[in-house]
């Protein structure tokens, strides 16, 4: 049986629970559902529910172990210094897997008549171009032990089949007769049903966490086998970034850093004066007309997917740079610049620093303008002596989140600011970021042993530190400042 | 009080009071600047893209008539298909470029200098593999004269839409001038046309070399597996959450850690949910690379918080009071939830759940890690197998035509832009309807 099919088989078992129990228990009841302690839909879930549950974890164990144990079992056919390796245990077991594959098809495809599929452990080339012919080609490097060993697997499977459709349906089966009989008039049906739905809404809450502990688990891991091959001060303080595949490789996260930083404050010397004007304009001059039309506006920047201003930077941000102002003036040549991505990212973070600031400048209570204006002051002096100062921590907030968008941009540095890692000052050179970087190792043929591919866990893991500081600051200072007026 | 002010009349104004006004004029002018600069970027960049990419959903075609000689294509006769087949797309090629020379001369066009190479090179090498497809679908084609509408090269399709002039052209070694005037004599005689082209859209990615062939149909169906799975995936987990923390979970280190953890989850670059993608579901389970279902299980994780953030805001919006009514008649409180409390709030949480979804539609980097940079020209299988197959997504597919070295891929980029634009309106569009619609003030 396969898992599709008994998916299908507990789907109708429940269902089947579901009416057996609501049934008895409405009969428990003579009938009249106002006997019964819960409503009579709730005794046929807590019937469904019990069939249902443990037929599915069981399956899922099941699944989870069975390739484990076939695996010990089948790796019985090799020698042993090949298990010991543990890299050619997983291409030989690759291969074992692919033939016992081919094999099926072939069955299938009807190139193989279900008696031959048995006993065929000895004859490889027969075997190749039988597979052959159904479209699954064999490396050079299948031999009569893989061919042997694929015979085991293709029995300790079927064995497995087997015996996983027995065990879900005996489990399904004993679930629903427990269930039928503990159905009864008095059953508290509905305080169980809501158990396991309580229980299903707090295992979703914690998918946030297990994101989190995914998220660091993998990348610490793959962190430490990166300084287990190179070494962690060369990472933190080495001035060099020159990967290279053959080994040797320079791999100092300084001009990285560098990059990304430069990067940063040029977007945010774009993005915050004009983003911090956008939000005072709104909030203090403009009409209520024109702030319902140019607000959504200007967060429709914001919907933009980055990786359409990556475009805009590649082919029109840069080569106007260069041709106009850095050609000219004498400062470079090239299309990918610090200054193309920062432009292009501030226009990106306007709308975060506007619309978060707006909402703040606005929570900033009537009362201290009122007290301004009326002693004499300007509204513009209102503004930059009262509601700004008072405003200031939570537009420190919105600018530090801003600021982490920017380190953690992704598309828009990886087309528009090159990906040469270098120090320099100069704003109309390319550089590049840990963001592009991480691409650049991580995309193409890896091999996941080599430090020029586990660097990128180390980036990211840097990345995430950055970034996941800032967003804490920045929370912290808006949580605090939030307090202050209310 | 020993300081009296100087000034009599508070109808003159002082030289202070006019330098603060002009001060106050200044600084709203500013804000007033900053607001234009920001639309006008907008507007720029819209209209950049719109530019560029408009033209890619039109293509230049060559229409003539050729005549499928039995020789060349069914030596053998009788028609067997698997004999058909034998016939590749280098034989059609030389037939398709006699062809279209017999049909220049026919047409009494004479260029100096026209070479039988560059008269074969005027067409797509698509058109060959085009015609192919047609006669092994339709095999009675074969010794007729028929019609064709062949692609043209991208450079001569650029030359019909202006992006290729007789100066780019000079130097550029894929295109020669003697092909241009080719290009010229046959747009004068109507041969060439400029239409509406739906491979773009349903189309499959072609290589480096023929851009006029690229189209955006695996990636578009790529995108739709995804958001398909996102909705399945991270909906009802998002609500479940939300519903957990906004009504029943207790006020303790927990909850409170789980919800710190949900915004920042919110605030963490997209690219380090790609490194968890490759780390857990590649590497540790051993999913494949580059499927939609990856993306989607990435997307989906992506996209939590957001729907988390707006469920739980559309939940606190419903009044107590209607909780209240429920425990009071004796609903439970998973009954008060779920039979009152939800349905109330199911606007708000459509609402934010399809600007999530939108979010997701447009998210690059994480889809780059995953491996889906692969060039992909097999549309994906039908779900649910096919959510496992080799996929592109819209967003990878932009970027990686950015990435080649032909200009026309600018174009076909540009395109792409737009029809991702396209779809982000209309799904913001429903949000914003679906808010006006049901939302209840309260």
């Amino acid at each position: 049986m396969s898992v599709s099919l008994l998916l299908l088989a507990i789907a109708l078992l429940a269902l089947i629970g579901f009416g057996l129990a609501r049934r008895r228990a409405l009969s428990s009841a003579g009938g009249n559902p106002r006997e019964l302690h819960s409503l009579p839909g709730y005794y046929g879930w807590h019937g469904a529910l019990m069939t249902a549950l443990p037929a599915l974890a069981g399956l899922l164990i099941w699944l989870l172990v069975q390739p484990v144990l076939i695996e010990r079992s089948v790796s019985a056919h090799f020698p042993a210094d090949m298990i010991a390796a543990d890299s050619s245990l997983a291409l030989t077991m690759a291969d074992v897997r692919r033939v016992a594959g081919g094999i099926d098809v072939a069955l299938t495809a009807g190139a193989m008549k279900t008696d031959d599929a048995g006993r065929i452990t000895t004859d490889l080339a027969q075997v190749r171009d039988t597979l052959k012919a159904v479209g699954v080609a064999l490396g050079s490097d299948v031999t009569t032990e893989v061919l042997a060993a694929a015979q085991d697997y293709r029995r300790l499977a079927a064995l497995g089949a087997t015996g996983r459709a027995l065990l879900v349906l005996v489990l399904a089966i004993a679930g629903m007769a427990l269930a039928i009989r503990a159905t009864d008039k008095d059953f508290r049906a509905r305080n169980r049903v809501e158990q396991v739905t309580l229980g299903a809404l707090m295992l979703s809450s914690s998918i946030a966490i297990l994101t989190t502990l995914g998220i660091i688990a993998s990348m610490l891991t793959e962190t430490f086998h990166f300084f287990e091959a190179y070494p962690i001060a060369d990472f933190f303080f080495g001035l060099t970034w020159s990967p290279n595949f053959k080994g040797d490789s320079q791999l100092g996260i300084l001009p990285l850093i560098w990059g990304t930083l430069y990067i940063s404050l040029v977007s945010m010397l774009v993005a915050v004066p004009l983003g911090l004007f956008a939000a005072i304009y709104l909030a203090e001059y403009a009409s209520a007309r024109a702030r319902a039309w140019i607000k959504p506006l200007i967060e429709l920047i914001a919907g933009i997917p980055t990786v359409v201003f990556g475009l805009f930077a590649l082919v029109t941000v840069g080569p106007f740079l260069r041709d106009y102002i850095a050609s000219p003036m004498g400062w470079g040549d090239s299309g990918s610049s610090v200054m193309t991505a920062g432009l292009v990212i501030g226009i990106l973070n306007i709308p975060f620093i506007s619309s978060l600031s707006d909402d703040i400048i606005n929570a900033v209570p009537q009362s201290l303008r009122d007290g301004s204006l009326a002693i004499g002051a300007t509204k513009s002096e209102t503004v930059r002596q009262v509601v700004l100062p008072a405003a200031l921590p939570g537009i420190m907030g919105a600018v530090l989140m801003a600021a982490s968008r920017a380190i953690g941009e992704t598309m828009i540095v990886s087309m528009g600011a090159g990906a040469a890692a270098r120090l320099d000052l100069n704003p109309f050179e390319a550089m590049t970021t840990i963001t592009v970087k991480i691409v650049s190792q991580l995309t193409g043929d890896t091999d996941f042993g080599s430090p020029e591919t586990l660097v990128a866990f180390a980036l990211g893991m840097t990345l995430f530190v950055i970034t996941l500081g800032l967003n804490i600051l920045a929370l912290a200072i808006v949580r605090k400042y939030r307090e202050q007026y209310e | 009080m020993t300081d009296t002010p100087k000034s009599g009349s508070i109808f003159t104004q002082t030289g202070l009071m006019a330098k603060r006004n002009a001060s106050e004029k200044r600084f709203r002018f500013y804000g007033l600047v900053a607001v234009v600069a920001s639309l006008m970027m907008l507007a720029f960049i819209l209209f950049t893209i719109f530019s560029a990419g408009l033209s890619s959903f039109r293509q230049t075609t060559v229409t003539f008539s050729l005549e499928l000689t039995e020789a060349k294509l069914d030596p053998k006769g009788g028609r067997d298909p698997a004999k058909l087949a034998k016939v590749t797309t280098v034989g059609y090629n030389k037939l398709i470029g006699t062809g279209f020379a017999a049909a220049i001369k026919e047409h009494g066009i004479e260029i100096e200098g026209l070479t039988d190479k560059d008269a074969a090179g005027f067409l797509s090498d698509e058109a060959a593999a085009n015609l192919r497809d047609r006669v092994l679908a339709d095999p009675t084609l074969i010794g007729q004269t028929v019609e064709i509408n062949a692609l043209v090269m991208g450079r001569i399709d650029g030359f019909m839409k202006g992006r290729v002039t007789a100066e780019s052209a000079a130097n550029d070694s894929n295109i020669s001038a003697e092909q241009l005037a080719l290009a010229k004599a046959l747009d004068d005689k109507g041969l060439l046309h400029l239409s509406f082209n739906p491979a773009f859209i349903t189309g499959t990615d072609a290589s480096d070399t023929r851009p006029e062939a690229a189209g955006l149909g695996v990636a578009i169906l790529g995108s739709a597996y995804m958001m398909l799975l996102v909705i399945v995936l991270a909906l009802p987990v998002g609500v479940a959450a939300s519903i957990y923390l906004e009504e029943f979970a207790p006020k303790n280190k927990l909850t409170d850690l789980i919800e710190v953890n949900i915004s920042n989850l919110a605030a963490v670059p997209s690219i380090v949910f790609g490194i968890l993608g490759l780390a857990i579901f590649i590497n540790f389970a051993g999913l494949p690379q580059s499927s939609s279902l990856v993306g989607a299980l990435v997307l989906s994780l992506m996209t939590l918080p957001t729907i988390i953030i707006a469920t739980r805001a559309s939940l606190k919006a419903v009044p107590p009071s209607i909780r209240d009514a429920a425990l009071g008649v004796g609903a439970s409180k998973m009954q008060t939830t779920f039979h009152h409390v939800l349905p109330l709030a199911i606007p708000g949480i459509l609402t934010g759940a399809i600007i999530g979804l939108a979010r997701a539609l447009g998210e690059t980097a994480p889809l780059l890690l995953i491996g889906m940079v692969a060039f992909v020209r097999e549309y994906p299988g039908a779900p649910p197998a096919g959510f496992s197959d080799p996929a592109s997504a819209l967003p990878v597919q932009i970027y990686q035509w950015t990435q080649r070295s032909d200009p026309a891929f600018v174009e076909r980029a540009s395109g792409a832009i737009i029809v991702l634009l396209v779809f982000l309106l209309v799904m913001n569009t429903t949000a914003i309807l679906l808010r006006r619609r049901f939302e209840r003030r309260w």
